[in-house]
């Protein structure tokens, strides 16, 4: 009889580390993660090296040192006075401002051409993709310094709008004013407003006034000022919309119902638009809204809402540039869905617009919207360049007037990196949300 | 009972269509106005088309292409065309083309007779050099895109990452050599000692060795040749680099640079090592997920912080760096996705024959996920070439960042369409053509496989 | 399916069963994941032995053939081909696969290599044999699967018969000692089957130690020694041909047999 033994045990030699693929991808990872953190530690030690060599302590201390500069196109209370970090955060507002205005607009043109271009219509297809090719083939760049020249050379000065015989005129009805410092539309304002909400820490008289010091020329400071002003207005009229939206989708969900138990589908569209509209128009009457026009008075427009021409600029240049991806994208998309499934349903006696609603768009859809949030990515990326019109983003902010006054480059340029990743990874969160949800839907 | 059997006797000739169908009318009939929202489209379309061109074409064409100034410009306008004619002044185009190509890169650097010094004017067609560096990108990069080229041309695109370099900044050639000469050496390295210590650890020595060899031994090396045989041309400074020259250099580079570092990133991305597969996404989505311009910032104001004390890159080789680091994260991406490509039978393939994880790759897998990838490659340097105008928010001087400086000149303070017009133009022929190349890939690759 | 493969008499001189084991599976255990694809799987392959191994789809043949060279990890239990364990040794790994051929079942040539240059290409990076030697020998096996003419062509420009022969060619190029067959002929049109059957048969005669999951019985009948039935990760059944296919004892096995050569 033979007792059986345990094999005998397979010691440790040093050639398994290489040789062995259980421990060989230890080494490896631990040779790559050496090599990184080595790596790593030089640019440190360089950069401590260095720093201490031109007597700079890495610190965010001047983040809130007042920031000495002023920013003209703002959507918070911000001065000259105001610190660094606030006047970082006002930059970051204008970069999601112009990135979702951008988004916007783009998709609205790009759908529109990207459909165009797939028309029978000869001069039509051929005038788009003239379009998406004079677009899509020179820098984004030139397109944006082009727009800013074009927005200061080509309208005419507040001057000529001035007397008698004035060259140039209000448009839409006196309403609009397009001038080389900008355009100037109406500015809607309420008569029985809501106020402010004072949000963040310092709301104490005190704070308050050591945080206003030398604010000369800054008009409406509330007296319950916070680190922030939010309008109640604007709040009421989100919270509106959201509510409504969310009625109008449940009317929608009842017809479904209906449609499901019955056979037939109530007409709903005017209750919808109903539900939206009216209890909108109520409030924006119970708020007194009005509208002020923009009126020459000296050598500028006052009382519209001036937008500049950083701003037109900017969100002018990067929407074309980005509708011409878009369109190619929405052009793809649709040629992705085969000709059988269009006949398919055109078979099963499904009306064009059902076809459309029921059959092409949701698999369009499928194809569209990864690469459609990339190109917004793309966008909001491309907003940086807000630097070379004055626009006064994150770019031209923190990581421009902030770091020449402050010769912060280090602390400045990493802020500004990381506040763009985060962005960035949001968005790109956002997209593999929606490719995770299409991937259930699948199964 | 009804006679259904029928058989034709005589067979029908062929008849012309209708002619409502046929032709221009029939054309037009059908194309342009087959319903009312059709007719409107066209209509509105052409009167926008002639609006575009009745303003556009006049400017252009009624012209002037010679003159000092723009006041001299508009007089010859005012005298040739009448007073009210708004017409193009491309005469800046002629007078600082030269510039807008070349930037300020010094136009004899370099003599026929290889005497190196500075040459008598007029000895030798100007710029020399940058025409060089454009004909050897033409050159390496003709037998990678057109594989009817004799293959013998690969030779040139091997030499064209050291040769450019060397052209451009100048210097002693001995510097490129030895450049050259760290791949040799890690070849050799790798050749000899795999088998002795094995794949892995011939590898690292591979790597590490021409390391070594560029950080500590390349710059006495070519030191010492040069002082035991010299061979010299003259030095050029990177902020005299400008115009379209700075732009296809950087692009170009980016590109070449890009690629190596792309293929390593992909791997390591699709790699099961999670380490190395974390460090590869991690990059990757980093450089990804921020703007170019903050990457310029980075090499302007940084790069020089984060190297040892005392080492002093010019511009220019800090905006090559981070453009190329730049550029690596997207080819990465376009890489994994020729890999992805790739069905798994090919590996399986490989491994059943023995060959190991790097001669898989670099025989099997790597050449046909890097044919798949070309397209996607083209598009990238599409964008880094476009992208390289931001290089004039950090002051150098592209194309872009040239209009200002002409501008700033008196003679032609207020000039903007005609520089824009021309710099879209030729960003225009050369992305247009580079995109309809890589459709024109794309479609080959389609009926290939 | 076809009972025969081939109509001509077999040569059976050289076909002998040697004493040596060149495969030796003990109690091998394989798991993806919580699935247990392969069941305490014994196997003791002799050289010069052809074996068939049959199953439906599903049961863990193909894994089982892919384990012997390492293609899939086992996770209990010993694999020793050839006198090498297969462990996670590298080493040892890529010396079993030099010794052992195998053909896929969707060939798996290499599309940008020519005929030649696929049969070269393993001989020259893994056996360091000179170009010119590993063209004559690629040659040589090119012209025993009657492909010679198609040496400088792409494997695209084959048909799907001509490919799986060259994929045969390419494993012989490395001169191995045990070939493993993969489903060689279900992605094939009926009248390729075959040719790459006859390919198979004759290097059956020249005595190669082979192990072939396939759904020819035809083939199994006339060239194998030992037919295995595998179901659910198990071996079910093993026996020579002529009991397996006249007298099944396992009812798995019966009912397998009449669904496969009942109609």
């Amino acid at each position: 009889m033979t007792v059986m033994t345990d094999p005998p045990k397979e010691s440790f030699r040093l050639s398994m580390l290489i040789y062995d693929t259980r421990y060989r991808a230890i080494t490896i990872q631990v040779v790559a993660l050496l090599g990184f953190a080595a790596f790593f530690g030089w640019l440190i030690w360089n950069t401590s090296n260095n720093l201490a060599a031109l007597g700079k302590e890495p610190s965010f201390r001047f983040l809130w040192e007042p920031a000495g500069y002023d920013i003209n196109q703002r959507l918070l209370d911000y001065n000259s006075q105001s610190p660094h970090i606030r006047a970082a955060f006002i930059g970051v507002l204008n970069t999601l401002v112009i990135a979702v205005l951008g988004c916007i607009t783009a998709t609205v043109i790009g759908v529109l051409v990207g459909v165009l271009r797939l028309s029978k219509n000869w001069v039509v297809s051929r005038l788009m993709a003239v379009y998406v090719e004079m677009f899509r083939n020179v820098p984004v760049l030139l397109w944006i310094v082009l727009a800013m020249a074009i927005m200061i050379e080509i309208p005419p000065g507040p001057r000529e709008f001035r007397g008698d015989n004035a060259t140039a005129s209000v448009s839409l009805f006196g309403t609009v004013a397009v001038t080389n410092r900008g355009i100037y539309v109406p500015d809607p304002k309420f008569d029985g407003g809501l106020g402010d909400l004072p949000v963040g820490a310092s709301s104490t008289d005190a704070a308050c006034a050591a945080y206003y010091d030398g604010s000369e020329g800054l008009v409406d400071i509330n007296p319950a000022c916070g680190t922030f002003q939010i309008s109640l207005d604007f709040l009421a009229i989100v919270a509106l919309l959201a509510g409504t939206l969310y009625i109008s989708r449940r009317i929608k969900q009842r017809a479904d119902d209906i449609q499901e138990k019955t056979g037939d589908r109530p007409t709903t569209w005017y209750i919808r638009l109903a539900v939206v509209v009216v209890p909108m128009v109520i409030l924006l009457y119970l708020l007194g809204l009005y509208f002020t026009v923009p009126e020459l008075k000296g050598f500028n427009f006052k009382d519209g809402l001036h937008l500049r021409n950083s701003l037109i600029a900017l969100w002018l240049a990067l929407s074309l540039y980005t509708a011409a991806f878009i369109a190619e994208i929405v052009r793809a998309g649709i040629l992705a869905i085969s000709k059988g499934q269009t006949e398919a349903a055109s078979a099963l006696g499904l009306s064009a617009g059902r076809t459309m609603s029921l059959v092409v768009l949701p698999q369009a859809l499928r194809v569209i919207i990864p690469p459609l949030i990339s190109n917004y990515l793309n966008l909001t990326k491309n907003s940086s360049l807000a630097i070379a019109v004055g626009y006064m983003d994150l770019t031209g902010t923190l990581m421009g007037v902030t770091l020449n006054q402050t010769g912060r480059e280090l602390e400045t340029v990493l802020l500004g990196m990381l506040i763009y990743l985060s962005i960035s990874l949001t968005i790109s969160m956002a997209m593999n949300w929606y490719n995770e949800s299409i991937k259930l839907q699948e199964r | 009972m009804s006679d259904i059997s029928f058989v034709r006797t005589e067979m029908l000739p062929e008849k012309e269509p209708p002619a409502s169908t046929v032709g221009f009318i029939g054309w037009a009939k059908a194309n342009l106005f087959s319903s009312v929202l059709n007719s409107v489209l066209t209509i509105l379309s052409i009167v926008l088309v002639l609006f575009v061109l009745s303003g556009v074409l006049p400017w252009a064409f009624q012209s002037v292409w010679n003159a000092s100034s723009l006041t001299e410009c508009r007089e010859i306008l005012k005298a040739t065309y009448g007073e009210h004619h708004e017409g193009a002044c491309w005469a800046v185009i002629n007078d600082r083309w030269v510039q807008l190509v070349f930037g300020f890169y010094p136009p004899y650097p370099i003599d026929p007779t290889m005497y190196l010094g500075n040459p008598p004017e007029g000895a030798w067609p100007a710029y020399f050099r940058p025409i060089a560096t454009f004909v050897l990108i033409l050159a390496a990069v003709a037998p990678v895109l057109f594989d009817k080229l004799p293959r013998k041309m690969l030779i040139i695109t091997a030499i064209f990452p050291f040769a450019m370099p060397w052209l451009m900044w100048g210097g002693t050639v001995w510097f490129p050599v030895a450049a050259a000469l760290g791949f040799a050496i890690g070849y050799f390295a790798f050749k000899y000692l795999a088998d002795i210590v094995g794949e892995l650890a011939g590898l690292i020595i591979a790597v590490v060795l021409p390391v070594i060899w560029w950080l500590f031994l390349m710059g006495p090396f070519a030191d010492l040749m040069q002082s035991i045989i010299a061979l010299d041309i003259p030095v050029v400074e990177s902020r005299k680099f400008g115009g379209f020259t700075v732009s296809i250099f950087i692009g170009v580079v980016a590109i070449v640079g890009s690629l190596p570092i792309g293929i390593v990133l992909a791997l390591g991305r699709q790699s099961d090592l999670l380490i190395v597969k974390a460090l590869c996404v991690g990059f990757i989505e980093f450089i990804r997920g921020v703007p170019l311009i903050t990457l310029l910032f980075v090499a302007s104001t940084l790069l020089n912080i984060f190297l040892p004390p005392g080492t002093e890159f010019d511009i220019i080789l800090r905006v090559l760096i981070m453009v190329t680091l730049f550029a690596s994260a997207y080819m990465a991406e376009v890489i994994r996705g020729g890999l992805a490509a790739l069905p798994r039978g090919q590996y399986e393939g490989a491994d059943s024959l023995g060959l190991n994880y790097w001669q898989a790759q670099r025989l099997i897998i790597m050449p046909q996920a890097l044919k798949i990838s070309i397209p996607g490659i083209v598009s990238n340097f599409i964008g880094i070439f476009k992208d390289t105008t931001l290089v004039s928010i950090i002051a150098i001087l592209d194309p872009l960042g040239l209009t200002n400086g002409i501008r700033a000149d008196a003679a032609w303070n207020g000039i903007y369409w005609e520089l824009f017009a021309f710099i879209a133009i030729v960003f225009f022929v050369f992305c247009f053509s580079m995109s309809r190349y890589s459709m024109y890939l794309e479609r080959k690759l389609k009926t290939s496989h | 399916m076809s009972e025969l493969a081939t109509e001509r008499q077999i040569d059976r001189s050289k076909m002998h069963v040697g004493s040596d084991v060149a495969i030796q599976i003990n109690n091998m255990n394989k798991w993806y994941g919580a699935f247990h694809v392969l069941r305490d799987i014994n196997l003791t392959v002799n050289e010069g032995e052809r074996i068939v191994i049959a199953g439906p789809s599903g049961s863990g043949k193909s894994t089982l053939i892919r384990c012997i060279n390492r293609l899939e990890e086992h996770q209990q239990g010993d694999i020793i081909v050839d006198g090498t364990e297969l462990t996670s040794d590298l080493k040892n790994i890529d010396k079993v696969r030099r010794e052992v051929g195998m053909c896929f079942q969707h060939f798996n040539l290499f599309p940008h290599l020519t005929i030649l240059e696929n049969c070269t290409l393993a001989p020259i990076w893994v056996r360091k044999v000179p170009r010119k030697e590993a063209e004559e020998t690629a040659m040589h096996f090119l012209e025993k699967v009657k492909i010679p003419d198609q040496a400088l062509k792409y494997p695209g420009q084959l048909s799907g018969g001509q490919q799986q022969r060259v994929a045969i060619a390419r494993s012989l190029c490395m001169k191995p000692r045990i070939m493993l067959f993969d489903e060689p002929t279900s992605a094939l049109d009926p009248e390729m089957i075959k040719e790459v059957l006859d390919t198979m048969i004759e290097l059956a005669e020249e005595g190669m130690t082979m192990i072939c999951v396939t759904h020819e019985m035809g083939f199994a009948r006339q060239v194998a020694n030992r037919v295995i039935f595998m179901d659910q990760g198990q071996i079910v059944e093993q026996n020579e041909p002529e009991e397996f296919f006249n007298n099944p004892k396992s009812e798995r096995t019966q009912l397998f047999l009449s669904q496969i050569l009942g109609h």
